[in-house]
């Protein structure tokens, strides 16, 4: 799977990087790094919680 | 196992139960019954993003009628519900009598109004999508005089919209200082400041009188005399959960329809969102938030309650978390804070407009307020997820200070 994010709707809200923190990371400069754009199979739950609590739904999963 | 579920409140927390169930492999019968005449929307841009802009409201919805097709939904709008009868298990539509298995409350809250100013046109407050249309369009005719009643998050996110606009906007807030009530005093400070610097008046520590005008609002005169002139008010004082329809269910209701720790409000009856008042584990008390985040976690995890048995049960006690924007910040605060807790500025860079403040109180971390500052508080909000202490939250922020 690969992690698509739109950075157009993504405000920095963050949330993607505390629940997954080895695949987001807004640093100091506010803006996100996706530091895993392919993660592994046993990453998706947590991803699917990235993308679902996005407040501005900006993350997607392309299989 | 249950047949039929029945989701009252079409909304966010509506929406993500029905997904949920979906998604945990609930096969019967989903009604998803909403009492507006649009389907799910989300609601945040609507004092923001919508509100200034040019945005459709089909960018707002929550549902596409594909999503609608692949989950199997029988979505309703337009569909009031009222006489919850526990003991029966069936609830009226519109007036009819219809039987669920299980049910899931959701149905928010709504804007609190200011008494007698039903009449008066201009006068609103801001919740639906039709609100905020009605308040875009009146922003885009002429060069409105805007007084905002109430400095909380939506006023003053109204009021930075309209600033942002060129329109000429006043705030009036009971308060001495705007959201001192939630963020203490040398938070609200600053965030006062980002409005007077930005244009927008405020006056504070001074209540409304009265909204004059007869058909249409002319202004605001308030306690202390003065009177500002007004075309346009935006009520923003606070929410009224919609739990009036549940008064004889036989549900408890209290500031909200009360659950256990679980989400549960009865048997085989759970509640989500702004409308639930639950108790909160880690916390030892029971709460009642109004975040888009919580609706969005609530709903999923009441909406799986009804999926599992008592003893597979597990309790909701999240860290709340919201986020507002206002201007060029983001002001978000995860926890709970409260004005009579310690409050340290723990990274601050005046210069950039941005900083980190943490609360805490009794010898723990409560709460992070960062102002452009997303990093840091997804850090604190882990911290409070393990329960850290004061002592560590200072440890770590002189770490990443």
């Amino acid at each position: 799977m690969r992690v698509v994010v739109d950075f157009d709707l993504c405000e920095s809200n963050a949330i993607c990087m505390q629940i997954a923190p080895d695949i987001f990371e807004v640093r100091d400069d506010d803006f996100l790094y996706v530091l895993d754009e392919t993660p592994s199979e046993d990453r998706r739950s947590n991803l699917e919680e990235s993308v679902q609590r996005c407040p501005k739904q900006a993350i997607s999963i392309e299989e | 196992m249950h047949s039929s579920i029945t989701i009252v409140g079409a909304s966010l927390a509506g929406v993500r139960a029905a997904e949920a169930l979906r998604s945990e492999g609930f096969k019967g019968n989903i009604k998803l019954l909403g009492d507006e005449a649009h389907i799910a929307y989300d609601r945040p841009p609507l004092s923001k993003s919508f509100l200034e802009g040019e945005m459709t409201s089909e960018k707002l919805s929550l549902l596409t009628s594909e999503k609608i097709n692949e989950l199997e939904l029988e979505v309703r709008t337009d569909s009031k519900a009222s006489n919850l009868d526990i003991e029966s298990r069936t609830l009226e539509v519109n007036g009819e009598v219809e039987e669920f298995d299980a049910l899931i409350i959701a149905t928010g809250a709504r804007a609190r109004k200011l008494p007698n100013t039903e009449e008066i046109n201009g006068v609103h407050t801001l919740r639906s999508l039709d609100d905020s249309i009605k308040i875009r369009k009146s922003f885009k005719s002429g060069n409105p005089k805007v007084v905002v009643v109430g400095g909380g998050f939506i006023g003053c996110e109204v009021a930075a919209t309209a600033s942002n606009l060129g329109i000429e906007v006043t705030i009036v807030e009971s308060q001495d200082v705007p959201l001192s009530h939630v963020l203490g005093e040398e938070a609200g400070k600053v965030i006062s400041e980002l409005h007077t610097n930005n244009g927008v008046r405020l006056k504070c520590g001074v209540e409304v009188q009265e909204i004059r005008g007869d058909s249409q609002v002319e202004g605001v005169l308030l306690e202390d005399g003065t009177l500002l002139e007004a075309d346009l008010v935006i009520v923003g004082i606070g929410a009224v959960p919609n739990t009036e329809w549940l008064e004889n269910s036989g549900l408890t209701i209290e500031n909200g329809v009360c659950c256990d720790q679980t989400c549960l409000a009865a048997p085989n009856i759970v509640a989500a969102g702004d409308v639930a008042r639950w108790d909160h584990q880690g916390y030892g008390k029971s709460i009642r938030l109004e975040h888009w985040d919580n609706a969005a976690e609530q709903g999923k995890h009441a909406a799986l309650r009804l999926l599992q048995t008592e003893a597979e049960a597990l309790p909701y006690a999240p860290i709340p978390w919201f986020w507002s924007d206002q201007f060029d910040r983001k002001i978000q605060l995860a926890g709970i804070s409260s004005p009579e807790d310690d409050f340290e500025v723990v990274v601050d860079s005046p210069d950039e407009g941005r900083f980190t403040g943490i609360y805490g109180s009794e010898g723990k971390l409560r709460a992070v307020l960062g102002i452009n500052r997303p990093r840091h508080v997804m850090q604190f909000k882990s911290l409070m997820e393990n329960k850290a202490s004061w002592k560590e939250a200072l440890d770590f922020a002189k770490e990443i200070g």
